[in-house]
């Protein structure tokens, strides 16, 4: 079976600084891969570089055995990427905004198909707010309920998922993350803690490829 | 194509939630017009002979004062990271972006330049061709200003530095919508100009999304 996705030898630098390079990783289905790493040591970049918005400096990233440059669009189809920032609209309500996440993935997605994923990651309360009413760890729901709408996409790259979430909702993103492995996805992400998973955990450290 | 009307209909939503900032905008483009009387003095001819000319350059600095909010607000959020990771075209949901900033901040400024121009004593045809002018002429800052909006997200200073990128480029459009009205003042056809700013329309139609889209992923790195 070929890797759903491979790394190799890749290099990033920030500024005049390298943070890593020879740097390998090959994703298969049913991983479940944490990225460690200090503060600083290029966590964030990595994960940005395997989805394709940050440049690579060397190497390649193949999805499906085929450079992501040249199967961007196919790649893209079977890739959720949730970065630090919580995607989310001040403006809109938190119903608004996921399906508008949704149809900008080109997802065909009914609203109450949203408005269950929202109630399932415990805003039943606040479907309809503006987004700016919300808490730290509410606004961070919010962005995790894509989640449960991510079915078609096989890879999941997440950064940081767990932050400003409480311990109920960190067990609960850890049997979602579980699920989704056991289902035959590929889940990444970058923490610095450790949560609990069902899962057997592959660890890749950063610090480990730096100069 | 749903990703267009995706964005176009989301952006609208936005626009008319932060109403605000768009009669902000109208408002300025009001009383930039509305100065100049002041300062020329309201001699009747000498108002006829500049209005065409102050109501667009009016125009263009007020659309100039939207544009930094084009992408900004999206950048910060990490929508716009979302949406370069979407499968579909970018091209696609630039174009909406472009469109819904125009039907936001440029059509309001078509729709009340009329009554800028009954402020100089042009008359009704007048009126009216100066209207059609900026019909066509202001998608044409939206679009030309969505490049240097990309170009400058995330700069420090972005408002400043997009002035100095994209009032250079708004010149042309300036000379041919300000001289349609003129030439129609003083008789003539004005067929040329409307020729000439309608090619500008679809060309930069056709080029900018694509150069908004590098500029974009530039951006996001």
């Amino acid at each position: 079976m070929p890797a759903m996705l491979q790394a190799r030898q890749l290099a990033c630098l920030r500024g005049d600084r390298l943070l890593f390079r020879k740097l390998d990783l090959t994703v298969k289905a049913g991983e479940l891969w944490r990225i460690a790493g200090a503060n600083g040591m290029g966590k964030t970049s990595l994960l940005r570089q395997l989805c394709g918005l940050r440049h690579l400096d060397q190497g390649e990233v193949c999805w499906q055995g085929e450079s992501i440059t040249d199967c961007r669009e196919r790649f893209h189809a079977g890739l959720l990427y949730l970065g630090h920032a919580p995607n989310l609209n001040d403006l809109l309500s938190p119903l608004e905004n996921l399906l508008f996440a949704c149809q900008a993935q080109g997802l065909p997605v009914s609203p109450a198909a949203c408005e269950s994923a929202l109630q399932r990651i415990g805003l039943s309360a606040a479907l309809h707010l503006p987004a700016r009413l919300l808490s730290q760890g509410q606004r961070r729901r919010v962005s995790l309920a894509r989640l449960f709408l991510a079915e078609a996409q096989p890879l999941w790259l997440l950064d940081e998922p767990f932050t400003a979430l409480d311990v109920a909702a960190v067990a609960e993103l850890a049997a979602v993350l579980d699920a989704h492995c056991a289902g035959g996805g590929a889940v990444v992400f970058s923490s610095h803690q450790d949560a609990g998973f069902a899962t057997p955990l592959k660890s890749l450290n950063v610090e480990d490829f730096a100069p | 194509m749903s990703v267009f009307l995706a964005v176009l209909r989301r952006d609208l939503l936005l626009a008319w939630r932060g109403r605000a900032d768009l009669l902000v905008a109208l408002a300025f483009f009001v009383i930039v017009a509305s100065l100049f009387p002041f300062g020329v003095g309201a001699e009747p001819n000498q108002l006829r002979a500049i209005g065409p000319g102050v109501v667009w350059v009016a125009a263009l600095l007020a659309s100039l004062l939207a544009l930094p909010r084009m992408f900004s607000q999206d950048f910060e959020a990490g929508v716009l990271e979302q949406l370069l990771l979407s499968p579909e075209p970018a091209v696609l949901w630039v174009g909406a972006k472009i469109l819904a900033h125009w039907l936001a901040t440029g059509l309001p400024l078509v729709l009340i330049s009329p009554l800028l121009g009954l402020m100089y004593g042009l008359d009704g045809d007048a009126r009216l061709v100066l209207a059609a002018s900026l019909l066509v002429g202001t998608p044409i800052l939206s679009l030309l200003g969505a490049i240097g909006a990309a170009l400058t997200l995330g700069l420090r200073g972005a408002g400043s530095l997009l002035a100095l990128l994209v009032l250079p480029l708004f010149v042309p459009v300036l000379v041919f919508g300000a001289g349609a009205v003129d030439a129609f003042a003083g008789g003539m056809g004005v067929s040329a100009q409307f020729s000439l700013l309608g090619a500008g329309v679809l060309a930069s139609a056709a080029l900018v999304p694509f150069a908004c889209v590098a500029a974009l992923r530039l951006a996001a790195e």
